[in-house]
């Protein structure tokens, strides 16, 4: 059987940065804005996070300010996926570029900026591995509540989680509300419906598109950075982050552009997508692990095809989803 | 309407249409600006002066007969995979699962090799691995075309989930056939009787470059010349068109879909039975997306997609080769591909719209 | 003085060339139901757009409660208390009632708030409303309602309704009216934009005509009736010089029995409808726009899910083929050549951004087995089509989008007249176009009826219907009220026809 206490730590370990993919996502999905440039985005925020933490640790010698020493990773993450956001919005929001290829190309970009960095800096640090070790910066982020170690199963599962786990499920609760209870989450809802509609009733959909995709990104870039700093324990090596970026899109999917479901969902995901390391395969069906990998992709696909037979209209994309907009069209 | 308030300082609107050498002139300038600021962040990285680096980009790509070679042969697979989902762009179908679609061409050409590697002749193998790696794609091009004509499931979504279906599936098998166990990698398929090897021709790299040549001139026929073709453009433009010339447009759907999925599948195909040998989950390398991006710039124009392609190609080539001259990451290629590529998107802004200042605004109005 | 709510005083706009409204001047008192009767196009929705603010008149003055006012934007309209209510609905889907009432307002959200207003206002006024239901669940009548609460919650003392009825059952529309005589009554203005008769004569007060966007008369409805109205509406007729000649050699062509289709909502479109069509004639089809003309015709042409009832089709020896259930691609496999001009030439008769060689292969493309399709028949047809109808155009190669509306026309019921076609039905050929293009196209669907064609021509100007055709059907919410001899006919009868449903006028 499986050892639930260990398991379930592990899996929201690794959900963690999928829900904030999925969350920035799911924020810039409902303006109308399909970023496929996540994956690029998030590889940008973890480096930025990493770039401004090595240049601290370097900076004052192994005598870390506990509050600098997070302060400064998550504002370089934070800058560094703003940016992209920006990038993007330019390109799509007022040059009305094809947003699936300025995605993918934002994606390029993006993982090429956190390898070609991610590579320097090793450089820079002479190691002998190919990678960086933040382990002091790590720390901080790391550190778990009080009395996670002392409450026995309820604490390795609930409490034993560094502040920006918490964090990530903070933002989707608080976007949820937004999206339900706040003007400004049925202005945007409206935006990503339509825009010519949300643009008659007085709503700026230029405005509304750039908040919520250079939002949407920032959120996004903290799961990179997340994924350094905590799940990697501070250890950058290039390409390591993988898939999960769009592992985050599929996650928007599946939850159905729902940040509170996305909760739950990326949790489920993060199971799914270690389940091969507890399923007993035996050494002579490794191969099995592959499949139980591919297990996040195929529901997700599932839910897609549910949601459009069903075709119940609240599961739906937002409905001018990859378009853009421009009032004198016709 | 020019009556408002607050007047705006510009204002956008959508031009008429712009002769093909001014969009030429404006994407060729747009390029241009890209290599120049391209060339910027080379020399601030590496304190090289710009022409030296230009020159090593281009000794990348073109520097001796093997690199003009290799650069041809990347060159091909990027082509063939751009070719195969243009059908489905112009019909407004966002397939960007060429990834998924060449994977699993790939997939099926290696299971061939392996299993039947010692037990038909040859030629029946090679034939087999054809069929195989067609099946495949079409397959994984079938199931969000069929999906979407039933159930009107987002295209672009499904497609991009098949990509990484098809990216565990090889994964799987990697594992299954890995050589030696544990090692978690094929190595190279069949390395003694080379059974299954595509032939040789002229020398290790002619074969897809002559395939893609093939393709290229096929899926320019077909677009421009085919009542497929002319289908599927009536269909891009207008359901409700194609519906009063009695298209069925499912079927237009279904059979492009197939059609773009089983040539990403003869390009796993190649990379498999004529490049690599061997199969991995990376083999086809992101091209998939990238190729979207290279159709996209072309216009969906076969011939033009030559250009992209190699500009792609070139830029890859290249900056790998500063990666080396000077001591940089390879990832660097990336940054600068993914630079040009802005520039070209961000420049089709000024060839669909334009932006007419206050000031001037008022004369147009006058005249 | 400050008795009118509001009055225009010589507003003028002009799109173009067309001079869309020219120099009206009329008033709208405080507390009243005026109705403001004309044609299609005659400039009844550009001018109450001047008032919502959607566009800003060339000359001219608005005062609103006595007051000049400069209305710029939908906004500005709304601080006036002006609210209008559009013939397409602005809601979005996914959102409830209550939602889409309170999008684009500022202030802290409180939709408990926002509903509780929206009871009181339902309450007062009478509608029939659930603030939590969707919109994707509404009917078209519900919808509707949405949209005059919203403009009611933003405190709107001055309603513009635009065609309201046009979408509704007889049921809704009583409903409607309910409310509308309690809001007059709560001293609300309200101005309701109809073609319809018999409403006019229900519940407005005054009646305010326009006629090819001038200012014709206000009458007062107790004193006035449906003839005169009519009179005032359709104006004298015109001589246009249209030729026609007696139809030779008639024999019934398509046979339409007990004809009934429905919208996806489950409305009828058109109902119980027959007719012949003959060949040698050009059979009219008048009726206000929105009553059953488009799906008629799609219906024949196998666009259009026929419900019950049946389509026929005559040959010369008298065989009899059914069309129903038939895509165009079945019907033309059958050897019958049927010719469809459509209402939305671009969005459906043409491609428009391919060139006039490629849009001349629409039709033909299929033919023969080859799987290459054979350009130089389309070029060849495209370059007849450019010299016979003088087509203004660069070249056969330039995308038909790039012309002008006019020459579009040409191009694509050029290509329907050349497949030598056994019926040709045209929706509103000459909608948009100079007199020459008109004239073009007039004398082009002479020429097809004299060859033998059975002719079904939609159109929306009476004088160009009494002119052309040798029989109107007059179509009334998807009804037939009856077919008339084009040549005995006159524009008043028919106009009356059109707004009498069932045919309840037809002496």
């Amino acid at each position: 059987m499986i050892d639930l206490v260990a398991f379930i730590p592990r899996a929201i370990q690794q959900g963690i940065p999928l829900l904030f993919g999925s969350t920035g996502e799911t924020i810039t999905e409902k303006s109308g804005n399909l970023n496929l440039g996540i994956p690029g985005v998030m590889y940008v925020g973890g480096i930025c996070g990493v770039i401004g933490s090595f240049n601290y640790e370097q900076a004052c010698g192994g005598n870390l300010n506990g509050f600098l020493a997070i302060f400064i990773p998550i504002i370089c993450s934070l800058v560094g996926s703003l940016l992209m956001g920006l990038l993007y919005c330019f390109l799509t929001v007022s040059l009305r570029a094809n947003q699936n290829v300025t995605g993918l190309a934002m994606t390029t970009f993006g993982v090429g900026i956190g390898n070609f960095f991610g590579g320097s800096l090793i450089k820079l640090a002479g190691a002998d591995v190919p990678s960086i070790a933040l382990t002091k910066t790590s720390k901080f982020f790391k550190t778990a509540l009080p009395g996670a170690a002392s409450t026995g199963w309820f604490g390795k599962i609930f409490l034993s989680y560094g502040f920006l786990a918490y964090t990530a499920v903070i933002i989707a609760l608080v976007t949820s509300y937004i999206f339900k209870h706040t003007r400004m989450g049925l202005h945007l809802r409206s935006v990503g419906e339509s825009p010519a509609t949300a643009d008659a009733a007085g709503i700026n959909v230029t405005k509304y598109k750039y908040f919520s995709t250079c939002l949407g990104c920032m959120i996004a870039g903290l799961g990179g950075l997340y994924y350094v700093m905590d799940y990697a324990s501070g250890v950058w090596s290039n390409d390591t982050f993988g898939d999960r970026g769009w592992l985050a899109i599929a996650l928007v999917i599946f939850s159905i552009w729902k940040p509170d479901w996305g909760i739950l969902a990326s949790f489920l995901f993060g199971g799914l997508y270690i389940l091969y390391l507890y399923i007993p395969t035996g050494m002579d069906h490794m191969e099995v692990k592959e499949l139980y990998k591919m297990l996040p992709y195929i529901v997700t696909m599932v839910v897609l095809v549910i949601t459009s037979m069903r075709n119940k209209r609240e599961n739906q994309p937002p409905e001018s989803l990859g378009t853009n907009y421009f009032r004198e069209e016709r | 309407m020019n009556k408002a308030p607050h007047e705006p300082l510009f204002h956008v609107t959508k031009r008429d249409e712009l002769s093909p050498v001014k969009a030429w002139t404006i994407r060729i300038v747009a390029i241009l600006l890209s290599l120049v600021l391209c060339g910027i962040i080379t020399a601030c990285l590496t304190g090289e002066n710009p022409f030296s680096v230009y020159g090593s980009i281009f000794d990348g790509a073109f520097g001796s007969e093997r690199k003009i070679w290799i650069t041809f042969q990347n060159l091909s697979i990027l082509l063939i995979i751009s070719l195969a989902l243009t059908p489905a762009f112009k019909m407004q179908f966002w397939n960007i699962g060429g990834e998924g679609q060449a994977l699993m061409g790939a997939l099926g050409a290696a299971a061939v090799m392996i299993c039947l590697g010692d037990k038909v002749s040859n030629g029946v193998l090679i034939l087999l691995m054809i069929l195989a790696s067609v099946g495949l794609g079409a397959l994984w091009g079938l199931i969000p075309a069929l999906l979407k004509a039933k159930w009107n499931t987002n295209e672009t979504l499904s497609t991009l989930m098949m990509n990484y279906i098809a990216t565990q599936l090889v994964a799987y098998y990697v594992i299954v056939w890995e050589v030696p166990k544990g090692s978690g990698n094929i190595g190279i398929i069949n390395p003694q009787t080379e059974a299954g090897w595509l032939p040789q021709v002229y020398n290790r790299y002619l074969l897809p470059i002559i395939v893609a040549i093939i393709i290229t001139i096929f899926i320019y026929i077909y677009q421009n010349y085919t009542k497929h073709g002319y289908e599927i453009a009536v269909v891009g433009e207008s359901r409700n068109t194609a519906r009063y010339a009695g298209i069925n447009v499912n079927k237009v759907i279904i059979r492009t879909m197939i059609l773009s999925g089983a040539l990403c599948g003869v390009a796993g195909l190649l990379l498999v039975g004529g490049i690599n040998h061997t199969l991995t989950t990376t083999i086809a390398g992101g091209e998939g997306f990238t190729g979207v991006m290279v159709s996209w710039l072309a216009k969906f124009n076969p011939i033009a997609m030559i250009a992209t392609s190699l500009l792609i190609v070139f830029m890859n080539r290249g900056a790998g080769q500063i990666s080396t001259n000077f001591g940089l990451n390879q990832s660097f290629a990336d940054i600068l591909t993914g630079i040009i590529l802005f520039f070209i998107i961000g420049c089709e802004f000024f060839i669909r719209y334009r932006i007419s200042f206050r000031s001037s605004a008022r004369k147009e109005e006058k005249a | 003085m400050s008795e009118n709510a509001v009055s225009f005083k010589n507003v003028t706009k002009t799109f173009g060339e067309l001079k869309a409204i020219n120099n009206v001047s009329l008033d709208v008192k405080k507390g009243e139901i005026l109705s403001l009767l004309g044609e299609n196009g005659s400039g009844k929705t550009t001018l109450m757009n001047m008032l919502s603010g959607i566009y800003f008149p060339d000359a001219g003055h608005i005062f609103i409660n006595g007051k000049e006012e400069v209305i710029r934007s939908p906004k500005d309209a709304f601080d006036l208390g002006i609210g209008m209510v559009h013939q397409h609905f602005k809601l979005i889907d996914v959102l409830t009632t209550t939602e889409n009432i309170v999008l684009g307002l500022k202030g802290k959200l409180n939709l408990k708030e926002a509903e509780k207003k929206i009871m009181s206002i339902a309450e007062k006024y009478g509608f029939d409303i659930d603030p939590n239901k969707k919109v994707y669940d509404m009917s078209v009548s519900e919808k509707q309602t949405v949209e005059i609460v919203k403009v009611l919650f933003r405190g709107a003392d001055i309603l513009i309704l635009d065609e309201p009825t046009a979408v509704l059952t007889p049921q809704e529309t009583e409903k409607l009216f309910k409310v509308m005589r309690n809001m007059k009554k709560d001293g609300k203005s309200i101005i309701i934009i109809t073609h319809k008769l018999n409403e006019v004569k229900e519940i407005s007060d005054r009646v305010a005509i326009l006629r090819k966007g001038e200012f014709i008369g206000m009458m007062i409805t107790a004193e006035s009736d449906e003839q005169q109205m009519t009179d005032m509406m359709v104006g004298h007729s015109v001589k246009l010089n249209i030729e026609r000649k007696e139809p030779q050699d008639s024999k019934p062509r398509i046979e339409v029995k007990n004809l009934s289709v429905k919208d996806s909502q489950g409305v009828y479109k058109i109902k119980d409808v027959s007719f012949t069509a003959e060949s040698g004639e050009v059979l009219g089809i008048a009726g206000i726009s929105g009553c059953g003309q488009k799906e008629l015709l799609e219906a024949i042409a196998g666009l259009e899910k026929i419900d019950s009832g049946d389509v026929l089709f005559t040959e010369d020896n008298g065989t009899k083929t059914s069309l129903k259930g038939k895509s165009p691609r079945a019907v033309s496999d059958l050897g019958i050549s049927l010719s469809f001009v459509p209402e939305d030439r671009l969005g459906m008769g043409l491609v428009g951004n391919m060139s006039l060689v490629g849009n001349m292969m629409l039709r033909s493309y299929r033919k023969g087995a080859s799987p290459f399709v054979d350009r130089k028949a389309p070029r060849k047809l495209a370059e007849k089509v450019v010299t016979d109808l003088d087509v203004m155009t660069p070249s056969v190669d330039t995308p038909v989008r790039r012309l002008s509306g006019g020459n579009v026309q040409k191009v694509l019921l050029g290509r329907e007249i050349a497949t030598k076609p056994k019926v040709l039905m045209t929706a509103y050929a000459v909608r948009g176009l100079d007199i020459n293009s008109s004239y073009t196209i007039y004398d082009l669907i002479n020429k097809e009826k004299e060859s033998g064609t059975a002719v079904i021509f939609v159109g929306e100007d009476l004088d160009v219907l009494l002119q052309i055709s040798d029989r109107i059907l007059v179509l009334c919410d998807g009804e037939v009220s009856g077919i008339v001899d084009g040549r005995k006919a006159d524009k008043n009868t028919v106009g009356l026809m059109m707004t009498k449903k069932g045919g309840e006028n037809n002496e």
